[in-house]
């Protein structure tokens, strides 16, 4: 909300010494926070100047430049030559002028601060540019209107100071309010904010006689009278459309960021800003018969006043004539019956609306509006009437002519309410010792609310535009904001003992540092793909990768959904590195990834005004996707780089499935290690890793494709687990040392073995073959002569050892015999 | 008895005069003492001490004298050879002390080649700040709660007091999951989390939730679509406002440092009544006169906004079912990117995401 400081002194009686610093800090501290402070720094000649001609001046760079000469009022004037009148030359680049015209002169030696330097003479396109003729955004007056500011005809003689006549130094505070303050979005809102705020007696701008005649103004038909509660008309006659807008209601309106358009359409909008009440101003010459308010049809259609045409929803409320729609009630009117610059009759509409009713149909046309903006967040209903007389009293004012007689109001609504709360609610919620009943009531009385006391309890009725004070911590607040948030005291609250970290959380953790000890770097990357990710990861038509969790309303169309796998993002990760010219980059990451589960209903939206069922809550998890939480990495370039004691170590296949291992490692989870064929990976390079039976992820070498698509070099390698599924299987305590003292044998084994035999698949085989075996470690693996084709050598490390004992001779050949004939027999191995 | 050897004249025996022995040992031990290496000390060992050596070959004259002279000479050339052996004995020491010192020298390395083969991981700041705010609360004693991204609507919202035409609801920028009807969105802050702990669990209830979150918010240098925050809630009998200032004033000493201290604006948000935006004194300047007016950090305010709190609407304790006849509560969410990004001066909010392996590298494995 954008409140002129003069207008917001003006109806509080503020001391002049409190500055609009002190006033914004206070307000701010009121829960109207200050944005910014906008206005109130221009310094030196800003004059209004008549263009006395404009000449074009096409340039070498294609622009075409105005050489102006511009009357800027005798003081300030060059004197005549035979070629040029009295004025100063200036160059100007907009064309949005001519000879005439009254414009803003910046002449040398003004600061404007929307510019941020001091306007000097200078040499430019040939010329001597004199000064500046201002544009709107030059001179820091809010509005987005293109080009130079031409002023009205007529509004002032060439010469006088503009700062003054544009009220340019006049300061605007810029206020964020909150939701649930509809009433600050009004002058009489902040001003009774800014009353209180600094103890200062309050006369409301709404305290307005309304003559009660008991004639009709304008026939009104309410077929809705839950979306419209109130509808009030009034009605101007005489009015002469061609009177100007008195300067100080253009200024206020200016200066709260709405444009001056026409005496009629601002005296509305004024009376919007001043008092919170949203109103319409029709030509009565162009309503034909009675208004009615009610609900669209379906198939209706209404152009509205920005030029679009909007299919209509059953549930917009829309305000009609005989001829149909004239406007999109609470939201925005039609051009139709809008007034024009013949108007002399006017019907003036002021109505209170439901909020939800004008919240859903602005969302639903994507239409925000000045008018909505303050009926979605609730308009004090009893103030129709009122500012319907105050909208038609300005107009004749300013515009002649005569009210007529007679108001229509149709509907009426009661939104009193009592709220009842113990009296020490404030104090024990607040936690400030100092609020005591008495400074409660203050505080509420203050707000306009009554109050009263009844036994150990406040009964407490808020103001009909106090759409927040509903429940007693609503009451809290408002003795808090005026008792002051600086007041509460920090007292550090004893929790009650928690159990720590989970043992997921710690688990995670563990997962963490693992991947950071094995040389990974994390990285983060947005949850977000589309089919072009799947296209390039080579996912097959009708790979269960594809199918997403969509969104309603993506970021980009090339990613409609939630990703079902992190390789996504970490490999669009991976090709920003290489491109950025690392060679080696080894990256992680761990988060979720989202897979939609079909057939699942949608989740139920639950009453709040109690606890949902265990089963509801059952029945809302059930619609939820699956998300688990996923680990990846990707590894490229030299795993270990080269150096001045030895070669890099190139990246291979096995460093991916090596991470996948140290992962289960820390966990205590058995994961074992299958071949496989999946995209994106090397369809023989790639290996599932499996838990209880179960694959819970794949690791490998990336397929060539890939590294193609994302512009990885070759050989680059990934994988990616499920690390819920990791983290669930992890046992709640790790194995137990058990190794014995006695001394160990070693024994070597060399076997043929066809090349199609795992060799993990043997190694285990072997670690099994018998108890004394210890341990089993693959340390040559060898093909070619004499090894015959198709066939692999496959050398081991065999440690045996007796927990009890030393081995005998015997045991060891035992042990080794039985290593033997297992490889042979289950796998046709023989020893070489 | 024959007579005595009246031929006998031990001058004759030239190798064993006092003065000739003398001679032979100080030649040993200049010897001895000229050797500088195991190879010269074992000629020398050859030339003076062997078998052939000329105090070797003066001891078996000994012999040849008369009984009366041999103790004396043997007494003489004893204590010759002996001093020639401790001699050769030291020297052997120190010279294989030396060769062993000469040895080590000659395998000095130069310790400032590089030693940078090994690669070396980090992870992202993102999740150490998760983590070191969630030991700080688990040093209070409260507990670090967790949930889903994509959430109910319910749960995101109506249950948070956010009803379906709250104008704070169009405020959250919210990605909604299609179709729309399915009713669940990615979580526009973790507070679902607070309410699902609430709906399972009984008072007193201490809990921070640290998470991912999410807006429709465009990247760029300012905003992401995706960002982490930490949020809090205590539930239990006689909690206040001067609680949670209490507990926010912890936090801050405990990441920002001892003499940091928050103050409270009234805000508006729908789950809390009343509501609070939370600023931090300005981590940089300290609110100093001297420095606060070119801080870039709070822009010459003094203090840095950190995030929006206040005690739990009852309304919210009702959805979940908690008492608020007997229970009261308060909660409070900050963001962490801003964390990381005021206090390592990030200019470009999109660093933290771009997956540049150099953003996350500096902090290794801890902030």
């Amino acid at each position: 909300m954008k409140v002129p400081v003069s207008w917001l002194r003006e109806l509080t009686s503020l001391p002049s010494s409190v500055s609009t610093e002190d006033l914004a800090a206070r307000l701010t501290a009121f829960d109207l926070k200050l944005e910014e402070i906008i206005g109130g720094q221009i310094t030196g000649p800003l004059v209004v100047g008549r263009v006395l001609t404009a000449e074009p001046e096409p340039q070498k760079n294609g622009k075409t430049i105005n050489w102006c000469r511009v009357d800027v009022g005798p003081e300030h004037n060059e004197p005549a030559t035979e070629d040029v009148p009295a004025g100063r030359g200036i160059v100007c680049g907009a064309h949005n002028f001519g000879p005439g015209d009254l414009v803003v002169v910046s002449l040398p030696g003004t600061f404007l601060p929307a510019m941020g330097f001091e306007i000097g003479s200078r040499k430019t396109y040939g010329h001597v540019s004199d000064g500046m003729i201002c544009s709107t955004a030059e001179l820091g007056l809010p509005g987005d209107a293109d080009g130079i500011l031409v002023l009205e005809p007529g509004l002032a003689d060439p010469g006088t100071g503009a700062v003054e006549l544009l009220g340019l130094n006049q300061e605007t505070l810029d206020l964020e309010v909150n939701p649930d303050r509809g009433y600050a979005w009004s002058l009489r809102g902040v001003a009774r904010d800014t009353a209180l705020a600094f103890g200062l007696p309050f006369r409301d701008p709404a305290d307005i006689a309304v003559p009660e005649t008991g004639a009709e103004a304008y026939p009104v038909v309410v077929e809705d009278p839950t979306a419209c509660p109130v509808f009030t008309t009034l009605r101007v006659s005489g009015f002469d459309p061609t009177r100007p807008t008195p300067p100080m209601i253009a200024r206020r309106l200016v200066q709260a960021g709405m444009r001056s358009i026409s005496l009629a359409v601002d005296v509305s909008n004024y009376v919007m800003l001043e008092l919170g009440q949203p109103n319409h101003a029709y030509d009565a010459a162009k309503l034909n018969g009675p208004i009615r308010v009610r609900r669209a049809v379906a198939g209706e259609r209404l152009t509205t006043l920005d030029d679009v045409d909007r299919a209509l929803d059953p549930q917009d409320l829309l305000i009609c004539d005989d001829d149909g729609p004239v406007g999109l009630a609470g939201v925005m009117g039609a051009a139709r019956v809008e007034i024009d610059a013949a108007t002399t009759d006017i019907v003036i509409e002021a109505a209170y609306f439901d909020r939800a009713t004008i919240a859903r149909a602005s969302r639903r046309h994507r239409l925000s509006s000045e008018a909505a903006r303050r009926f979605e967040r609730g308009v004090d209903p009893t103030l129709q009437a009122r500012a319907a007389q105050r909208v038609a009293e300005l107009l004749v004012e300013h515009g002649g002519g005569h009210i007529e007689p007679g108001l229509t109001v149709v509907g009426e609504v009661d939104t009193r309410h009592e709220v009842t709360l113990p009296v020490d609610l404030p104090r024990r919620i607040a936690g400030v010792e100092s609020i005591d009943t008495d400074a409660a009531v203050r505080a509420l009385e203050g707000n306009a609310c009554e109050v009263r006391i009844d036994g150990e309890s406040l009964v407490v009725v808020p103001p009909p535009w106090r759409f927040d004070i509903n429940d007693p911590y609503d009451v809290v607040e408002e003795v808090l904001r005026v008792v002051g948030y600086d007041q509460v005291p920090s007292v550090l609250p004893q929790a009650s003992g928690g159990r720590g970290l989970t043992r997921a959380q710690e688990l995670r953790r563990r997962v963490g540092y693992a991947l950071a000890g094995d040389g990974l770097v994390e990285v983060k990357t947005f949850p977000f793909a589309g089919p072009a990710d799947f296209d390039r990861l080579g996912l097959g038509a009708d790979d269960a990768r594809r199918r997403q969790v969509l969104l309603e309303n993506p970021l980009s169309a090339e990613e409609p959904g939630l990703t079902t796998t992190l390789l996504t993002g970490l490999l669009r990760s991976a090709g920003l590195n290489v491109g950025r010219g690392h060679d080696d980059v080894a990256i992680s990451e761990v988060g979720r990834v989202f897979r939609p589960r079909s057939g699942a209903p949608a989740a139920p939206i639950y009453g709040v005004d109690r606890r949902p069922t265990p089963d509801e809550l059952a029945v809302l998890d059930a619609a939820l996707p699956d998300q688990p939480l996923t680990a990846a990495w990707v590894l490229l370039g030299d795993r270990e780089r080269g150096g001045w004691d030895g070669p890099g170590r190139p990246v291979a296949w096995s460093d991916a499935i090596a991470v996948a291992r140290r992962l289960a490692d820390v966990l205590h989870v058995e994961v074992s290690v299958e071949a496989a064929s999946l995209a994106p990976f090397h369809p023989g390079r790639c290996a599932a890793l499996v838990l209880d039976g179960r694959v819970v992820g794949h690791a490998g070498e990336l397929h060539p494709k890939v590294l193609e698509a994302y512009g990885l070099p070759p050989r680059a390698v990934a994988g990616e687990v499920d690390l819920d599924a990791l983290l669930a299987a992890a046992p709640e305590i790790g194995p137990r040392p058990d190794f014995s003292a006695f001394p160990v044998a070693k024994e070597d084994l060399a076997f043929i073995v066809e090349s199609r035999v795992p060799a993990g698949a043997l190694q285990e085989a072997l670690a099994e073959a018998s108890p004394l075996i210890e341990s089993v470690r693959l340390f040559d693996l060898y093909t070619g002569e004499p090894v015959p084709a198709g066939h692999v050598s496959l050398a081991f490390n065999v440690r045996l050892r007796a927990e009890d004992h030393t081995l005998s001779e015997d045991e060891i050949a035992g042990a080794r015999a039985a290593a033997v004939q297992v490889a042979a027999d289950r796998f046709g191995a023989t020893l070489r | 008895m024959s007579a005595p050897n009246s031929d006998y004249d031990p001058v004759e025996v030239t190798p064993l005069r006092a003065d000739e022995v003398e001679r032979m040992r100080d030649e040993a031990l200049a010897a001895i003492a000229a050797a500088d290496s195991i190879e010269a000390l074992k000629q020398v060992k050859i030339e003076h001490v062997g078998d052939r050596s000329p105090l070797a070959l003066a001891n078996r004259e000994i012999g040849a004298l008369p009984p009366q002279a041999r103790k004396e000479a043997g007494q003489r050339v004893g204590q010759a050879r002996g001093a020639v052996s401790q001699a050769l004995a030291r020297r052997t020491d120190e010279v294989e002390a030396q060769e062993f010192e000469r040895r080590l020298a000659a395998e000095a390395v130069d310790v400032t080649l590089p030693t940078d083969r090994e690669p070396v991981g980090a992870r992202h700041p993102l999740t150490t700040i998760q983590d070191h705010v969630s030991d700080i609360f688990v040093a209070m004693g409260w507990e670090i709660g967790e949930g889903p991204e994509v959430e109910a609507e319910w749960l995101n919202f109506d249950a948070l007091n956010l009803g379906p035409d709250h104008p704070a609801r169009t405020m959250m920028d919210t990605f909604w999951v299609t179709p729309e009807s399915a009713a669940m969105v990615l979580r526009t802050h973790t507070s679902p989390v607070q309410a699902r702990t609430m709906l399972t669990r009984t008072p007193p209830i201490y809990i921070a939730c640290p998470g991912r979150v999410f807006r429709t918010d465009e990247p760029d240098a300012t905003h992401a679509p995706v960002f982490h925050q930490v949020e809090g809630l205590a539930i239990d009998e006689g909690l206040s406002m001067a609680h949670l200032k209490g507990t926010l004033d912890h936090l801050a000493r405990a990441i920002y440092g001892a003499d940091i201290t928050t103050r409270f604006r009234p805000s508006y948000f729908p789950f809390t009544e009343p509501s609070a935006e939370v600023d931090l004194l300005c981590y940089v300047c300290h609110n100093d006169p001297a420095h606060v007016a070119d801080c870039p950090t709070c822009r010459g305010e003094g203090w840095v906004e950190w995030g929006g709190c206040g005690v739990v609407n009852p309304r919210v304790l009702i959805a979940c079912g908690v008492d608020p006849e007997r229970y009261s509560g308060f909660a409070f969410g900050m963001g962490l990117d801003r964390t990381i990004t005021s206090r390592y001066d990030i200019a470009d909010l999109r660093d933290l995401w771009d997956g540049d392996i150099r953003f996350t590298e500096p902090f290794g494995i801890g902030l």
